[in-house]
């Protein structure tokens, strides 16, 4: 029997109802593993204008780049104090904030080495389907042989990287649509 | 080590493209440039194994979350939750939320002169079965006018979020109620070509569901990306 997967629909601007009681702008506990980052941005359209209405999912590794999932069958440790699993609301200003820690480096396809990435979804009203794009760390030596930042083409791969800022705080914007500054999003 | 499988990319005119002018939100929110396509690493045939542990019992009637009942229509939607193999898709949360019978969000920003139900918040939540079934009980929600065009109107809808396998999984839609006359003049409904796709996001009425003097059933059934034989070379 071959189905085809059900049509995805807008989350719409009054998600929160249903979905906010999962939130997980922590990700990390006291016990986790691993160095704690802290990530910040502000989602915005097409106009610059603000988007105070999105949702963000992040999905990452542990520390020692291992999924908390049964697919992942690497010889590497689970940290019990880490799912690995955010959804972060914007506030009226659509900015959001949340804490984790740094993830490993991850088995890439063909043998390659993936650098430490988080896997992000974005939700909101106008999107009829949720967007998929990633935060990289600026500076990190294995982001140079990354086998999916070399797919992006090099003057957008900027839109990838968080950027620590001088207390430290990765700042990381979604830019849904725009000339220059458009966050490069996955075909997934 | 050997990759393991991707997941199947969607059939030709069943998922929306991001910018569909009609909805007019889209027309600032959908990507200009082109997506990169992306490969199903481990990053993304693995996701977040959200579930049982957060869901309660009751958390799946929406009839009994105040003291007193809702006003509304009692309804009760069941169904499965496969994937594309129609192999069920057993433990992932179910999220829902919905309007109130007058068609009245119970949000800051629903601003429609329609009154709140102080006996319907529009919250559900549960977990799929070993068998893939979810069901929940809750009324039927109303149709309400939004500001996309002249004189629009939403057909009544409740909203589904569903984690599944993997991060690529992920599904939020809405489900419709059948013979609604709103589905043909609403541009979310129409966001895709193929006609078939967006029937099977009409639920159907389901008399064997229905309890008699209490309440109509209606079964839907959701379907989830299935998972490719073989791993896909690009």
């Amino acid at each position: 029997m071959t189905l085809y997967a059900t049509t995805s629909h807008t989350v719409g601007p009054y998600y929160h109802i249903g979905l906010t009681w999962l939130n997980r702008e922590t990700l990390a506990n006291e016990l986790t593993l691993g160095e704690r980052v802290a990530i910040t941005g502000q989602v915005v359209d097409g106009n610059g204008d603000v988007v105070n209405d999105a949702m963000l999912e992040v999905w990452q590794a542990n520390a020692a780049g291992k999924y908390d999932h049964p697919e992942d069958q690497q010889d590497k440790p689970l940290d019990p104090n880490f799912e690995g699993f955010g959804r972060v609301p914007v506030d009226a200003e659509g900015r959001f904030r949340f804490t984790t820690i740094k993830p490993g480096t991850v088995p890439g396809l063909k043998g390659s080495t993936q650098a430490p990435h988080l896997v992000v979804l974005v939700f909101a009203r106008g999107l009829v389907k949720h967007l998929l794009t990633r935060i990289y760390f600026e500076g990190e030596p294995a982001n140079v042989a990354d086998p999916l930042l070399e797919c992006v083409p090099a003057e957008r791969r900027q839109t990838l990287l968080a950027k620590a800022d001088a207390s430290g705080v990765y700042q990381w914007n979604v830019v849904l649509q725009g000339t220059d500054a458009e966050t490069v999003f996955f075909d997934y | 080590m050997t990759d393991k499988p991707g997941y199947r990319r969607p059939q030709a005119g069943t998922q929306p493209d991001y910018l569909h002018p009609t909805y007019q939100s889209t027309n600032l929110r959908s990507p200009s440039k082109p997506l990169v396509y992306l490969p199903h690493s481990l990053s993304e045939i693995t996701g977040p194994t959200i579930g049982a542990e957060h869901v309660a019992e009751k958390d799946n009637d929406l009839t009994a979350q105040h003291d007193g009942e809702p006003l509304g229509e009692r309804i009760i939607i069941h169904g499965r939750v496969l994937d594309e193999d129609g192999l069920p898709v057993p433990g992932i949360l179910v999220e829902i939320w919905q309007a109130n019978a007058a068609g009245r969000y119970n949000h800051a920003r629903d601003l429609h002169d329609a009154p709140l139900d102080p006996n319907f918040t529009g919250t559900g939540r549960t977990v799929t079965d070993a068998d893939g079934w979810y069901q929940f009980q809750t009324i039927k929600p109303g149709a309400y006018p939004w500001g996309n065009h002249h004189n629009a109107w939403r057909p009544a809808h409740i909203h589904f979020s569903l984690f599944g396998p993997s991060i690529l999984t992920r599904l939020v839609t809405q489900m419709y109620f059948p013979g609604d006359p709103l589905l043909a003049y609403d541009p979310i409904y129409n966001c895709v070509p193929d006609t078939s796709a967006k029937e099977r996001l009409i639920a159907a009425f389901d008399l064997e569901k229905t309890i008699p003097s209490y309440a109509l059933g209606y079964r839907w059934d959701i379907v989830l990306r299935g998972r490719e034989a073989t791993p896909m070379e690009k």
